[in-house]
């Protein structure tokens, strides 16, 4: 059976996908990509559904062999250096590991998170609809933890379809944009407004569950315990050490710290990719406006089948494939009658 | 419900998620409300409304921007919150099984001596209340109760501990709650249930509803052994006694 072997990993390597929803109630957090957009351009480019389970490579290196049959994946996100035998594969592209080559990707050079989705998908077991990691609740497919050397991911052969680069937006450089509430009453203006004017930086202790910010303390207006009530993803809780905490998808389902602000959806994936160091601000907008972004992020992600092309740098891509063909079998590369077809 | 209750206030958890607050505070009128108000959006759903997380004093209503915008989702809320819920159909009564004190619940004598009292006292107090599942958070199962008499109140631990074992029932504030995984917790550890809240390989996964009733009952250790071994298997071990 066609697999993909994980030859090195990282940590906060895992599968991820769009997450599992329906059991907050009982204290499952939804989990899933941390940056939802570049895992949906990673399956987008494969003709895979946007939130199909995908690999989320954390800030080191990892490897991928193909066995027992050529592997075609998808490439999003953060990115990094990446090549099959010497031969470089370009970001937010799709490329085909051929049988018994292996896929080597360098550090994250700009960002957190890089997306390997692979063509039709990971298989696996999905627990309330997701094959999601979330090694705390013992759930995720094909394993239940973060991804470590050896594991095997289960694939299809490689299509020989064309293989596609994907046209992304400019990434948005601003502050990130946020809602206040919904416990800002807990804080004074001179609160607000610092945690405005502030630059933050993300902590190196950050991880799946949290952002830890470093920054001025935010003082509370009536102290750091309120009743525990529920949380999203992009919530900003104060606690009483008044070090903000963004809270990301691997959550805890409610929380007992007031919550200054939310992050918008839309900028979720960039918080995401900020890596510990950098730093960055934050912008108060109204609901009006905030709901807007949400529908243009929506509709940027209908938008992804539009922004596939056709890898028009030929000569690059038939010496790549050649390599491939040499190695294995996996496309027809000389023939680029055979490659270039689709539309 | 009565008409002569103050509305809950909306506030907005991001662009997608909407609080609808009905207290600031434990307290059970406000959780009934919201249950009441949880179940009403079960009757009546609402386009667009994607999942409701009770807990105490709040409902958080997950829902999409692109079908339905915040003022909207509110006044339906806010018009929902008027209309009396239908009544809870399955409210459940579990009989929970605990064995207290000893490795099992390593803070149950410290509780004792704070409350200037004994274990046994301790243990006579907490299997004598009558409990309801005001809300189920944090991590899978965690099931935080209300109806802690007064006389168990204790404020938290200075330092929450990092991991606490699977199954723990403890005391944090005014509440109690059963624990679930192992896990970080802040709260006194006063025995351990070998009810599992939240098994994956059985049906249900979740034992517990917000809204259900819980009585605990002392088991010894030899028993506990017995049960914890048959509820890693996928049996219930909780006793259900009325539904």
């Amino acid at each position: 059976m066609t697999r993909l072997i994980v030859t090195s990993i990282g940590p906060a390597s895992s599968v991820q996908d769009g997450g599992r929803h329906g059991a907050q109630r009982y204290g499952l957090t939804p989990g899933g990509a941390m940056d939802r957009l570049a895992l949906a351009a990673a399956n987008t480019l494969l003709g895979n559904a946007p939130f199909a389970a995908a690999v989320e490579i954390g800030p080191f290196g990892a490897a991928f062999t193909a066995r027992e049959g050529a592997v075609r994946v998808g490439l999003c996100g953060a990115a990094r250096s990446a090549d099959i035998a010497g031969q470089p594969a370009a970001f937010n592209a799709s490329i085909t590991i051929p049988e018994g080559e292996t896929l080597t990707l360098g550090f994250a050079k700009a960002g957190a998170f890089s997306y390997l989705a692979i063509e039709g998908g990971i298989s696996g077991e999905p627990m309330f609809g997701s094959l999601a990691v979330n090694a705390r609740a013992g759930l995720g497919s094909p394993y239940p933890r973060p991804l470590q050397a050896g594991d095997e991911l289960p694939a299809k052969a490689a299509s020989g379809a064309p293989e596609r680069r994907i046209e992304l937006p400019q990434a948005d450089t601003g502050p990130i944009r946020v809602l206040f509430g919904p416990q800002d009453d807990e804080f004074g203006d001179e609160a607000k407004q610092l945690f405005l004017d502030s630059e933050w930086k993300n902590s190196p202790t950050s991880d799946r569950m949290g952002y830890r910010l470093e920054g001025p303390v935010i003082k509370h207006l009536h102290g750091h315990n309120i009743v525990s009530d529920g949380t999203v993803d992009g919530s900003i809780q104060v606690p009483g050490s008044g070090a903000a905490i963004v809270l990301m998808p691997d959550r805890g389902t409610t929380g007992g710290y007031p919550k200054i602000a939310t992050v918008i959806s839309a900028d979720l994936g960039r918080l995401a990719q900020t890596t510990a160091g950098t730093g960055f601000r934050f912008k108060a907008i109204g609901m009006a406006e905030a709901q807007a972004e949400a529908k243009k992020f929506a509709q940027l992600l209908r938008s992804l089948p539009d922004r596939l092309r056709d890898i028009d740098s030929l000569e690059l891509n038939i010496e790549a494939l050649h390599d491939a063909n040499v190695a294995g079998h996996a496309v027809s590369a000389v023939d680029a009658e055979t490659w270039q077809a689709a539309d | 419900m009565e008409a002569t209750f103050r509305p809950p206030r909306i506030l907005p958890s991001g662009d997608s998620a909407i609080t609808v607050e009905f207290s600031q505070h434990i307290d059970d009128a406000a959780n009934q409300r919201v249950l009441a108000l949880d179940r009403a959006m079960t009757a009546t759903p609402i386009a667009g409304v994607t999942e409701t997380v009770p807990t105490y004093r709040s409902l958080l209503v997950h829902y999409d921007p692109c079908q339905i915008n915040f003022e909207a989702l509110g006044e339906k809320l806010l018009a929902l919150a008027k209309v009396p819920a239908p009544p809870n159909a399955k409210t459940r009564h579990w009989r929970v099984p605990v064995v207290y004190g000893g490795e099992n619940g390593i803070d149950l004598e410290d509780v004792a001596k704070t409350l200037n009292t004994t274990p046994d006292a301790i243990v006579a107090r907490h299997t004598a209340g009558d409990y309801r599942v005001a809300m189920i958070g944090f991590t899978p199962g965690w099931s935080y109760l209300s109806g802690l008499e007064k006389f168990l109140h204790v404020p938290r631990r200075q330092s929450p501990r990092i991991l606490t074992p699977p199954g723990t029932i403890s005391i944090g504030g005014v509440q109690t709650g059963i624990q679930c995984l192992a896990g970080p917790s802040g709260w006194h550890l006063i025995g351990r249930t070998p009810v599992q809240t939240y098994h994956l390989h059985r049906k249900p996964i979740f034992l517990l509803e917000p809204g259900d009733r819980i009585t605990f009952f002392p088991i010894d250790e030899k028993s506990f052994a017995e049960q914890d071994k048959a509820a890693e298997r996928g049996e219930l071990v909780a006793e259900l006694i009325a539904s």
